[in-house]
């Protein structure tokens, strides 16, 4: 657990991180798996996303929120996952549940990039 | 007449057109509407901040129509909570031209979400409007999520690929583009192999004196890529155009009226009818830009265009909306 806070902590991530260690090996899903069930967050502010590259755990949850005045979209590059419409404070939530790289970008402003590193 | 003499800009390709100061007070007009007059193959371009000072006479072409742009209606921040009250603004403005023009063109955006009631709104709007015939393409928020389906099936009636076309009218050549599709990581506005290649086929065949204006939602000019604002595959596009004499090129999605000439293609962006945007890079964001209630109309407007054959120019007129 250590190593894994410290890196997230380099990369000014803000994760929560929501420990099951009752738990953990009775429920299903990635928060078995993880033995931990994260969420990070990316905020969508004057066109860019917010941290661009973030670095998250297996099984975390991570979630978009928009706080322009003009919708966007969080799309990924190789089609994994695709928001609608984001409106002002509109959300969108993608679970990782394998590790890898994840570039995304918002469709109707293609300049707006982003990755999720999942490890 | 001296403040309109001021306020408009004749771009002669003949003479090699655009002075530095024409520019400079081109730039200050950010955020007007335009009449555009098409005078046979030189942009000329009236501030329609000074209508009312406008000799119509002079101006008067063979061919005019008007450019609206950027309604983004649904729209409801504090850069503007009513986007139908401007649009609504500007068709008074259109019907109130001493030049009615035969048509109009809307260069995209016309919603902010793709919301089916929001192009229901901005059609009922239209219909204010004296000219009958508009002419769209799509920017990048009618196409959110369907890439333009529901903007085909509304707008799209006898066009081609994702909704390009073109059309005649007295002997001008239009061309709409679509750009706002299949945009890709990291680039800008994209128009991709296949509408090139049709751009292609479309003009071969016409005359090089026939008079071109190409209309498309993201420039098609590299105005500040930074923000976005450019077309990836632009300049094999113009690669089509150079064998004519008069070309221009009308866009919207930067919300201000910019003006740049290349040869013999002069580039025009429209005022947004709904809010403005910043200068290039005078933001961290190209994202609305608030003004005291008192200013809004002020940086909203349309644009006109007008056409005279024989002496060369296409005259673009921008007029605020209040």
């Amino acid at each position: 657990m250590k190593g894994k806070l410290a890196r997230m902590g380099l990369a000014s991530v803000v994760v929560v991180l929501v420990a099951m260690f009752a738990t953990a090996s009775r429920v299903g899903g990635a928060a078995a798996q993880g033995k931990v069930v994260a969420t990070a967050e990316v905020k969508i502010d004057n066109f860019s996303f917010g941290p661009t590259a973030l670095t998250v755990p297996v099984g975390t949850t991570v979630t978009w929120t928009n706080r322009d005045d003009i919708p966007h979209t969080v799309v990924s590059t190789d089609g994994l996952f695709k928001s609608k419409a984001l409106d002002t404070d509109d959300k969108f939530s993608f679970v990782f549940s394998k590790p890898g790289t994840y570039p995304y970008f918002c469709s109707i402003h293609p300049k707006m990039t982003g990755q999720v590193v999942v490890q | 007449m001296s403040q309109a003499k001021k306020d408009e800009i004749v771009h002669d390709h003949n003479h090699d057109g655009i002075d530095r100061r024409g520019f400079l007070k081109c730039m200050a007009w950010a955020g007007t509407g335009a009449l555009c007059v098409v005078q046979g193959g030189v942009l000329k371009s009236y501030s329609m901040s000074r209508a009312n000072e406008w000799n119509a006479a002079k101006m008067a072409g063979e061919l005019s129509f008007a450019q609206i742009s950027d309604s983004h209606m649904g729209f409801n921040k504090a850069a503007n909570p009513d986007v139908a009250a401007t649009l609504k603004a500007a068709v008074d403005k259109i019907n109130a031209l001493s030049v009615p023009p035969e048509f109009l063109l809307h260069t995209g955006d016309i919603s902010h979400l793709a919301r089916p009631e929001e192009f229901d709104t901005v059609d009922q709007i239209l219909k204010g409007a004296v000219a009958k015939d508009v002419f769209f393409v799509p920017g990048e928020h009618d196409v959110i999520g369907d890439e333009g389906k529901q903007y085909r099936d509304r707008y799209g009636k006898g066009t081609q690929g994702e909704g390009w076309y073109s059309f005649e009218k007295k002997g001008v050549h239009f061309i709409g583009l679509v750009n706002v599709v299949n945009l890709k990581a990291g680039g800008l506005g994209n128009l991709g192999g296949e509408q090139l290649e049709w751009l292609e086929a479309d003009v071969k065949h016409l005359k090089s004196s026939t008079p071109i204006v190409v209309f498309a939602h993201i420039p098609l000019w590299s105005v500040y890529p930074e923000w976005g604002w450019g077309t990836d595959d632009s300049a094999q596009a113009l690669s089509y155009l150079k064998k004519f004499g008069s070309v221009s090129v009308l866009n919207g999605h930067i919300h201000q009226i910019m003006q740049k000439v290349e040869g013999n293609v002069t580039f025009h962006t429209a005022a947004s009818t709904a809010f403005p945007q910043p200068q290039p890079g005078k933001a961290d964001s190209p994202g609305p830009m608030k003004v005291p209630a008192e200013q809004l109309r002020s940086l909203l407007g349309i644009t006109d265009v007008n056409f005279v054959r024989g002496q060369h120019a296409l005259a673009i007129v921008d007029s605020q909306l209040g």
